[in-house]
């Protein structure tokens, strides 16, 4: 049997599984503060650490984040949800349960659509959305690479113990590492539009799992899966897919069966490894937790929140491609930045179907505006001075002609620095750029006969000279001058002279 | 003229409010009564003599001031599974002997703020799992009526405490019987409310969709005042009811006029023996000479109530208890690795009793058992709440048992598990359907003990969800009518030993 025709002969099967740790103030059933980092074990208390007696109360906040993420997505929230336990040992795991949910999450379907880098669309739908609450993290000690074997003891940090966690699992909907990390970057960018999470890898507050399987093309069944854990960046989740089914249709094509287990990612050998298999799973034994009642989800109240739910990454990326023709790099930047998009889009329509404007205010935003904002050190989120009315008037007022792109950008950094509109300001400073021929012509004659030299390297043929006596009109203009007027006027009277 | 330990509640109070009497004072009188008794009877596992004398003196200073407080000088006993901040709170259990609260119960605080005296904390069955107190991993407790018998469980220290006049209240749960059962074996009042009108917030969980803060006292009225100061939503529990509560000590009453008692056809007394079932039979004829229509009703699934308690309590516990682990505090013994550590620390740790729950539940969750025991024990439950719903419909309290049987002799239920499940036949119905229920001595049994030293029994009234005021107000009217519990006092006060 030839490797290549096992290669063509088989498809991948990818199912994603996220941990998406909620930004609320409060961890999920106690009054601690959810926050990253911190001395170990301040911030938590007699519930996050499971003392006796101690009972959980449920974060309103959180669970409206979870209702909210599953409307973005197009889901349907049931009327009723309910919390249960989830029980297994586990020693950063306080209660020795978790608070989850099994048969009644919050959230249910759902589609997440996603652009690949190519532009083509492509969709994979979402099983569920559930609520839970975050363990604390273990560091195991004295094995030298962090690893728990060969470790002498391990410490446990309970801060991150009840930080409320969103579990998001998709369908086997996927069929290339390419399309799992499209989907994870656009389900990214939703959590990240909707405000309800860091979405940060490197910090933890965004973790996930694949599950790969490969199957003849043309089956409808599925094949023995393998669960990938320990991929720490979008990039490692693309390799680790890739080299998993690599690693599948080799096992196949040797003649061997893909067993169902849990493997690990390495990142540095760029290979799976086993890790357990699926016979030692856990028995969970979920049931109701008691402590809780019953989650009512009002159907007004859901209404609210879908209200509330506002411009989502797909939609943006939609509108932000139909007004204007962007580099994919550009898109890329806009959309993953909410407030720049949602700038860029309110800009956009104060003029809509102009594709040019829209071209010169996404140039003007991406461009000067970014870098201004770089320069102080803020963000356009952060800032009050400029408004897609007064960014639409810059671009307006270069677009016309009506002022210089150097009267404009300073008129742009004038803007963002005291606000006020740049219309009212060019009137009224009478920036206005020099466009009457008569006008320009004189300051033209002026400019050739008190530069001798330069007319003298033009006529000699150096037709770099036309550049400076451009710039000597601009300067004696104090920078109105239309440029290029300026420049078919001198070319004009040079050829005659 | 009787010293105040002596004294109920509702006098202390009223003394010490009128400044006839210092807190300090009545504590010294009621530490010296501890003293006397705790070598007869061992109601508590700690005394926290500190912590109340600094009560006593921020009580003095407060009526000093002015204010009036409602259980003013009041001392109080704390069952061990209930939190109080710095005192060694045990649950009984040797997995937690030693390990101090960090914080306060709910129901605790809200008896301290209203002014009692927290004398010590009183012993228990090892998470309040038992009906004798036997099960206390860390000390014995004595029946003040016979100290070769017991005072029933789980809340033996708490019941003893008061019929010893060790204390003029005293807090108690109730999972199955724990609070009624103990109350009709030593002699004094005591309730269970409706499930979620007292916070759970800082009780020791055992089985949370059943355990219930409730109190005990020698007089109905005391329990009533107790009541009321615990009563009212806590938002620490997110099962502790919202709705208001009528206060139910003003609603006591002397007659049963315009009331219905209904006697339950299935628990007919005949099978408790010849002189118990002469107490039944008379205690229901005194409530009709109060006035009230005695009718009988019918609850056909009470007889599953055991098999059904069974299973949900220990199910609920095996989870509850998962904590106790050995990693953040209490006992620990070291192994090898964690899973030995857990296993260690776990075998030493829990008593037999709470080994068997543990497994019992461990096994009805388990994956292929769930639906067979832990769902079906839920649909038998939901039955159970609409008899009693039916049963309501046709009497407004119902009139049963509090036990199978008056206290019996240390060590007479031997090995046999079920026998001392049996105990709790006639409470555990009213627990399973969140009822507010309490045992009122209603007379006394010889078993064979010489004329004068009978043994008291109790008679439970059940009221239908939220009538606590109901409940206490005709208890309140056959306590003042019958004086059962009003003027034979425990021989062990006498110096009988």
């Amino acid at each position: 049997m030839s490797g290549t025709v096992v290669e063509q002969a088989y498809e991948a099967v990818i199912g994603i599984e996220c941990h998406v740790e909620l930004k609320t103030v409060t961890k999920m059933f106690c009054g601690c503060r959810n926050e990253f980092g911190g001395d170990p074990d301040t911030q938590v208390c007699p519930v996050c650490l499971a003392l006796p007696g101690a009972l959980p109360v449920p974060n309103r906040v959180a669970v409206e984040h979870v209702v909210r993420a599953g409307l973005a997505l197009g889901a349907v929230i049931p009327p009723f949800s309910k919390f249960d336990r989830k029980n297994y040992f586990y020693p950063d795991m306080p209660k020795n349960y978790q608070i989850s949910q099994y048969d009644m999450p919050l959230v249910s379907g759902g589609v997440v659509r996603f652009r690949r880098d190519d532009g083509s669309e492509g969709s994979c739908r979402l099983t569920r959305i559930h609520l839970e609450e975050d363990t604390g993290k273990s560091t195991h000690m004295g094995s030298g690479d962090g690893r728990i074997a060969g470790s002498t003891h391990s410490l446990v940090d309970f801060n991150r113990a009840g930080v409320p966690l969103m579990e998001v699992v998709s369908e086997p909907e996927l069929r290339s590492a390419e399309d799992a990390v499209a989907f994870l970057e656009y389900l990214r960018l939703t959590f990240l539009y909707l405000g309800i999470s860091d979405v940060k890898m490197e910090e933890g507050s965004l973790r996930c799992d694949a599950n790969v399987s490969i199957r003849p093309v043309g089956s409808t069944e599925f094949g023995a899966k393998t669960e990938i854990k320990n991929m720490n960046s979008f990039r490692s989740v693309g390799r680790a897919i890739e080299s998993e089914i690599e690693r599948q249709r080799n096992v196949i094509a040797a003649g061997g069966r893909v067993p169902q287990e849990t493997r690990g990612w390495d990142e540095a050998n760029g290979v799976t490894h086993s890790m357990r298999s699926k016979e030692q799973a856990h028995d969970y034994r979920y049931f109701p937790d008691p402590d809780l009642v019953p989650l009512t989800l009002a159907a007004t109240w859901v209404d609210e929140l879908r209200h509330g739910i506002g411009l989502v990454p797909i939609v943006a990326y939609e509108r932000l491609e139909h007004a204007c023709a962007l580099a994919p790099a550009q898109l890329r930047q806009l959309l993953g930045d909410p407030a720049l998009a949602r700038f860029l889009l309110a800009t956009v329509e104060l003029h809509p179907d102009d594709g040019a404007f829209a071209q010169a205010a996404a140039n003007w935003l991406l461009g000067d505006v970014l870098r201004i904002l770089n320069e102080r050190g803020t963000s356009i989120g952060a800032q009050s001075t400029l408004t897609p009315r007064t960014l639409a008037e810059c671009a307006e007022l270069a677009m016309g002609g009506a002022i210089t792109s150097k009267t404009a950008k300073e008129l742009l950094e004038r803007v963002m620095s005291e606000g006020g509109s740049p219309k009212e300001i060019v009137q009224r400073e009478g920036l206005a750029q020099l466009s009457d021929p008569a006008a320009v012509a004189q300051i033209v004659a002026q400019v050739i006969s008190a530069n001798a030299k330069s007319v003298a390297d033009f006529q000699a043929g150096k037709e770099n000279a036309i550049k400076a006596l451009v710039g000597q009109v601009m300067k004696v203009s104090k920078g109105k001058a239309n440029p290029q007027l300026a420049e078919s006027l001198l070319r004009e009277r040079l050829k005659q002279t | 003229m009787s010293a105040p330990h002596e004294w109920s509640a509702t006098r202390i109070a009223a003394a010490v409010n009128a400044g006839e009497i210092s807190a300090v004072e009545v504590l010294r009188a009621q530490q010296a009564q501890i003293e006397r008794m705790e070598p007869e009877v061992g109601a508590f596992l700690s005394l926290t003599a500190g912590l109340a004398q600094e009560q006593a003196r921020r009580v003095d200073e407060a009526v000093a001031a002015g204010r009036r407080l409602p259980l003013a000088g009041v001392p109080l006993a704390v069952k061990d599974n209930m939190c109080l901040q710095g005192t060694v709170t045990t649950a009984g259990s040797k997995i937690l002997a030693g390990w101090v609260a960090p914080y306060t119960a709910t129901a605790v605080a809200r008896l301290l703020e209203a002014g009692c005296l927290p004398v010590g904390k009183a012993n228990l069955d090892e998470f309040a799992m038992g009906s004798s107190c036997e099960n206390s991993a860390l000390g014995v407790t004595r029946n003040p009526w016979d100290l070769r018998r017991v005072p029933g469980g789980s809340s033996g220290g708490s019941v003893a405490a008061v019929a010893a006049r060790e204390a003029a209240l005293a807090t108690a749960s109730d999972t199955g019987g724990s609070i009624r059962e103990p109350a009709a074996f030593c002699g004094v009042v005591g309730m269970k409310p409706t499930y979620g009108r007292i916070s759970r917030y800082g009780l020791i969980a055992f089985a949370s969709s059943l355990d219930q803060i409730g109190p005990i006292a020698r007089t109905v009225e005391d329990a009533a005042s107790m009541y009321d100061v615990m009563a009212g939503h806590d938002p620490m529990d997110a099962t502790s009811l919202p709705r208001p509560v009528e206060p139910t000590a003003r609603a006591l009453r002397d007659d049963l006029r315009g009331l219905r008692v209904g006697l339950v056809r299935e628990f007919d007394t005949k099978g408790l023996g010849v002189e118990i079932d002469a107490v039944y039979r008379r205690a229901y004829e005194q409530l009709a000479a109060l006035g009230a229509e005695v009718v009988e009703v019918a609850l056909p699934h009470a007889e599953y109530g055991l098999a059904t308690y069974y299973l949900i309590a220990p199910a609920e516990a095996s989870s509850n208890l998962a904590r106790f682990d050995g990693v953040r505090y209490g006992l620990r013994v070291d192994g090898g690795s964690v899973q030995e550590m857990y296993g260690k620390t776990r075998a030493a740790g829990f008593g037999p009793e709470v080994k068997r729950r543990i497994l019992i539940g461990t096994y009805a969750l388990s994956s292929g058992y769930y639906d067979a025991y832990y769902v079906r024990a839920q649909k038998a439950r939901t039955l159970m709440a609409s008899d009693f719903e039916r049963a309501f419909a046709a009497c407004d309290l119902i009139a049963c048992p509090a036990a199978s049987s008056a206290a019996f002799e240390f060590g007479a239920k031997g090995d046999d598990p079920v026998a001392m499940y049996l105990m709790d036949y006639y409470t555990i119905p009213m627990s399973l359907a969140g009822l507010p229920a309490l045992s009122v001595p209603c007379g006394f049994a010889g078993d064979g003990l010489p004329q004068g030293r009978e043994l008291p029994l109790g008679l439970q009234l059940v009221a239908p969800l939220y009538e606590e005021a109901r409940l206490f107000g005709a208890a309140h009217a056959y306590e003042q009518a019958t004086r059962f519990g009003l003027d034979r006092v425990p021989p062990v006060l006498e110096g009988v030993r």
